[in-house]
C-alpha cells in the first residue's frame, strides 16, 4: 500500500490482483482486440497510402483546362434550331496562363504548379508508328509534381529543344533505345526528328505504351499552341483535400479545375468502401471488447457483494465505491491496450518480414504510427470507463445489509 | 444528566409497507446505552434482533421513530450524512466475512481510516500497529486475511472496528462461529477495550454463559424488549 496511492486506487488494483484468472483472461481479450484494430488500421492506412501513392505519383493532383467551346446561339428571336451540333473542341490555350500560375504558386495548400502543352501525335519509326500523348513540360517544375527521375530506366531525363523521354513499351514497340532518333508527327502534319534521351516506367502499360515527353516549347510548336499551355499541372500538401482547392482554384482563377478525386472517382469511392468497411468492423470489435469488460465487473461486482457490504459499513460512500469499479474498468482498458499495441506492432512487423512482393520488397509498406498506439490506448481506456459503469452504479447502490449478508 | 451514546425512541420497522406481505418487525422499541456499557442483546431467531443491529448500525432506515447518536439525531439523514456517521461514530464486528480477502490484516484494520481520509499516511499505520498489538496479532500484520484462524481474523476485526475510536460498537454474533477457548477469548478482547477505552459495546448473542459476563442483558421477543436486566 502506497502512500501516494488514495483508498479507491488501492481497493481496485487488489480487487483486479484478487481474481486474477479473471483479470487476465479479459486483459488478453482487450489485447487481442486492440491489436486487432491496431493492425487493421495500421493495414488500410498502408494499403491506402500505397495505392493512392502508385496513383498520384503519375499524375497530377488538379489538371486547369481551358473551356470547352460551346455552340452560339443566333442573334434575336429569328428561329429556334431544332439540331444543334456541337461545336469541334480545337486546340485551345488557357488565357494569361502565365498569371494564373503566378496565383496558383501563391495558394498556401498548393505544393507545386507547372504548365504542360499536351495532345495527340505519331511517333513513326522506319515502318511502325504508334499513336502517343504529346507532353510538352517544364522539367523543373514537371518533375516536382511526376518525379520522373524515378520512373527512369535508361537514360536520363533530359529535355531539350531536340530530345524526347518515352515510355518503356512505346521505346521497345518501335525498338528504340537512349540516342536513337525517332520521328513525331501531328495531325496538321507538322512534324519533328528528336533524340531519345530516356526511358521511364510509369507504372502502367497502357500508360507506358503511349506516353512521350518532350520540351514545352517542342511541343507548342508541333501543337501549334505558339506560347500557350492546355492544361496546368498543380499538386497539393493534402492529397484529400484537392477536391475542395480545385473548387477553390476554379473560383478565384475561373478556370475548369478537375481534381484527382473527381476523375479517379471509382478509386476514390473504392478507398471510402475500405474506410467504412473497416471503421465498421473496428466498432465492432471495440464493443466486444467493451462488453468483456462490463461481463467481468459484473461478476466481480456480485462476488465482492459482501466486501462492498463491509465498506459501506466503515463508511465507504457510494461515490467511492463507483470509483473502485471505474478504475477497474479503465486499469482493464489501459493495460489490455498496451499489451494489445504490443500485439498489434508485432503483427506489423510480421507482415512486414513475411509478405512480400515477387522482387522481395514488401507487399505494401505499414504505417507504426505511434499517434494511432496513443489513440487506441485513450479509446480502450475511456471504453473500459464506459463499460465499467452499469456494473460500477450497480456496486454503489447495494444495500449495505443486503450486501452483507450475501 | 449524561446524554447516552446511542438512544431509539418508538423505533418501529416494517417490511414491504403497503403490499399484501407486509410485516412490522419492530414495533416501537425504546433503549437507551450510555458510555462504556457492556449490553448483550439476546432473542430467538426471527425476533429482530438483526433488523435492530441494522438500524442501531445506521444500515437500515428505520420506517418511524427517532435514533440518536451522541445526541445526534440521525433519522432523517442523508445518505452521504449517514454513511459519514456510520464510518466515524460506529464499529462494526460481524459473524462471518468478517475482514475483506484482498487485504492483510493490518491493511484491514486501515481501512476505516483510509475510507475516511482517502489516502493513507505513517500514522494511519501506527495506529493500526497499535491497535493490532493490542488483540496481540502484531506478529500477523501482514498476513492476508484468509491465511489466519477464525479467532485472529475475528480479533482483526475488532481491531479494524476500533480503528476510527467510534463511542459504539456493534456485534453481531461475534463468536457464533468459533470454538469456545477463542469465542472467550474475543468476548475478553470486546470486555476489555469497553473498560479501557469507555466504548459502548452492543452484543447480539446466543450464548447463555457469555451473556451472563455482560452489565447488561436486553432480550428480545418478536419485535418487543420483552426483558431489560441490569446486573
Amino acid at each position: 500500500m502506497r502512500d501516494w496511492l488514495p483508498f479507491e486506487w488501492i481497493a481496485a488494483s487488489r480487487f483486479l490482483r484478487e481474481g486474477r484468472l479473471q483479470t487476465v483472461s479479459i486483459m488478453v481479450g482487450v489485447s487481442i482486440g486492440v491489436g486487432v484494430i491496431i493492425f487493421m488500421s495500421a493495414a488500410l492506412s498502408g494499403q491506402q497510402a500505397n495505392i493512392v501513392k502508385r496513383v498520384l505519383s503519375s499524375q497530377p493532383h488538379i489538371v486547369l483546362l481551358p473551356p470547352q467551346e460551346a455552340a452560339r446561339p443566333l442573334r434575336g428571336d429569328v428561329a429556334q434550331a431544332a439540331i444543334v451540333q456541337k461545336p469541334l473542341q480545337r486546340m485551345r490555350s488557357i488565357d494569361q496562363w502565365q498569371k494564373i500560375i503566378e496565383e496558383l504558386r501563391a495558394m498556401r495548400p498548393v505544393a507545386a504548379v507547372s504548365p504542360v502543352a499536351s495532345g495527340p501525335g505519331f511517333a513513326v519509326r522506319g515502318e511502325a508508328s504508334r499513336s502517343i500523348n504529346l507532353q510538352g513540360i517544364e522539367p523543373e517544375s514537371y518533375f516536382k509534381i511526376v518525379p520522373l527521375e524515378e520512373k527512369l530506366v535508361a537514360g536520363a531525363t533530359r529535355l531539350g529543344a531536340q530530345d524526347i523521354v518515352i515510355g518503356t513499351d512505346l521505346a521497345s514497340d518501335l525498338g528504340v533505345e537512349v540516342g536513337d532518333k525517332l520521328n513525331v508527327r501531328v495531325a496538321s502534319g507538322l512534324g519533328a526528328t528528336l533524340t531519345v534521351s530516356g526511358r521511364v516506367d510509369l507504372g502502367s502499360k497502357f500508360v507506358n505504351q503511349r506516353t512521350a515527353f518532350v520540351a514545352l516549347h517542342t511541343a507548342q510548336a508541333l501543337l501549334g499552341l505558339a506560347g500557350g499551355v492546355s492544361a496546368i499541372d498543380v499538386t497539393v500538401h493534402d492529397i484529400y483535400a484537392a477536391e475542395d482547392v480545385a473548387q477553390l482554384i476554379g473560383a478565384s482563377t475561373g478556370v475548369a479545375a478537375d481534381s484527382w478525386i473527381k476523375t479517379n472517382a471509382q478509386l476514390f469511392l473504392a478507398i471510402n468502401a475500405q474506410i467504412v468497411a473497416n471503421t465498421t468492423i473496428r466498432f465492432f470489435v471495440g464493443l466486444a471488447v467493451a462488453f468483456g469488460i462490463a461481463a467481468v465487473l459484473i461478476v466481480s461486482v456480485v462476488q465482492k457483494s459482501r466486501e462492498i457490504g463491509i465498506l459501506r459499513a466503515m463508511g465507504a460512500s457510494r461515490g467511492q465505491i463507483l470509483r473502485v469499479f471505474l478504475l477497474q474498468g479503465a486499469a482493464l482498458g489501459l493495460v489490455g491496450s498496451l499489451a494489445g499495441s504490443a500485439l498489434g506492432a508485432a503483427a506489423i512487423l510480421l507482415w512486414g518480414e513475411l509478405m512480400r512482393n515477387p522482387d522481395g520488397t514488401p507487399l505494401f509498406p505499414l504505417d507504426l504510427d505511434p499517434k494511432l498506439f496513443a489513440a487506441a490506448a485513450l479509446l480502450a481506456t475511456l471504453t473500459g470507463l464506459v463499460a465499467a459503469f452499469v456494473p460500477a452504479l450497480r456496486g454503489s447502490r447495494m444495500d449495505p445489509v443486503v450486501a452483507i449478508r450475501g | 444528566m449524561v446524554e447516552p451514546v446511542l438512544r431509539l425512541e418508538a423505533i418501529r420497522k416494517t417490511y414491504n409497507p403497503g403490499t399484501p406481505v407486509e410485516v412490522e418487525v419492530l414495533h416501537g422499541i425504546e433503549l437507551e446505552l450510555g458510555k462504556a456499557e457492556f449490553c448483550a442483546l439476546m432473542g430467538p431467531s426471527g425476533s429482530g434482533k438483526s433488523t435492530l443491529l441494522n438500524v442501531m448500525g445506521l444500515l437500515d432506515h428505520p420506517t418511524s421513530g427517532r435514533l440518536f447518536l451522541s445526541a445526534r439525531e440521525a433519522t432523517g439523514l442523508d445518505d452521504r450524512a449517514l454513511t459519514r456517521l456510520r464510518g466515524r461514530s460506529i464499529g462494526f464486528v460481524f459473524q462471518y466475512h468478517h475482514l475483506i480477502p484482498a487485504f492483510t490484516a493490518r491493511e484491514n484494520v486501515l481501512m476505516p481510516m483510509l475510507v475516511d481520509r482517502g489516502w493513507p499516511d505513517a500514522a494511519m499505520r501506527s495506529r493500526a500497529d497499535e491497535l493490532l498489538e493490542s488483540v496481540g496479532l502484531a506478529r500477523w500484520r501482514d498476513n492476508l486475511a484468509n491465511n489466519m484462524s477464525g479467532g485472529q481474523q475475528q480479533r482483526v476485526a475488532v481491531a479494524r472496528a476500533l480503528a476510527m475510536d467510534p463511542p459504539l460498537l456493534l456485534a453481531d454474533e461475534p463468536t457464533g462461529n468459533l470454538d469456545t477457548k477463542s469465542a472467550q477469548g474475543v468476548f475478553d478482547l470486546m470486555r476489555e477495550v469497553s473498560r479501557s477505552r469507555g466504548t459502548t459495546v452492543l452484543v447480539v448473542t446466543h450464548n447463555h454463559a457469555l451473556a451472563d459476563q455482560c452489565d447488561r442483558i436486553v432480550e428480545l421477543v418478536d419485535g418487543q424488549i420483552v426483558r431489560d436486566h441490569r446486573r
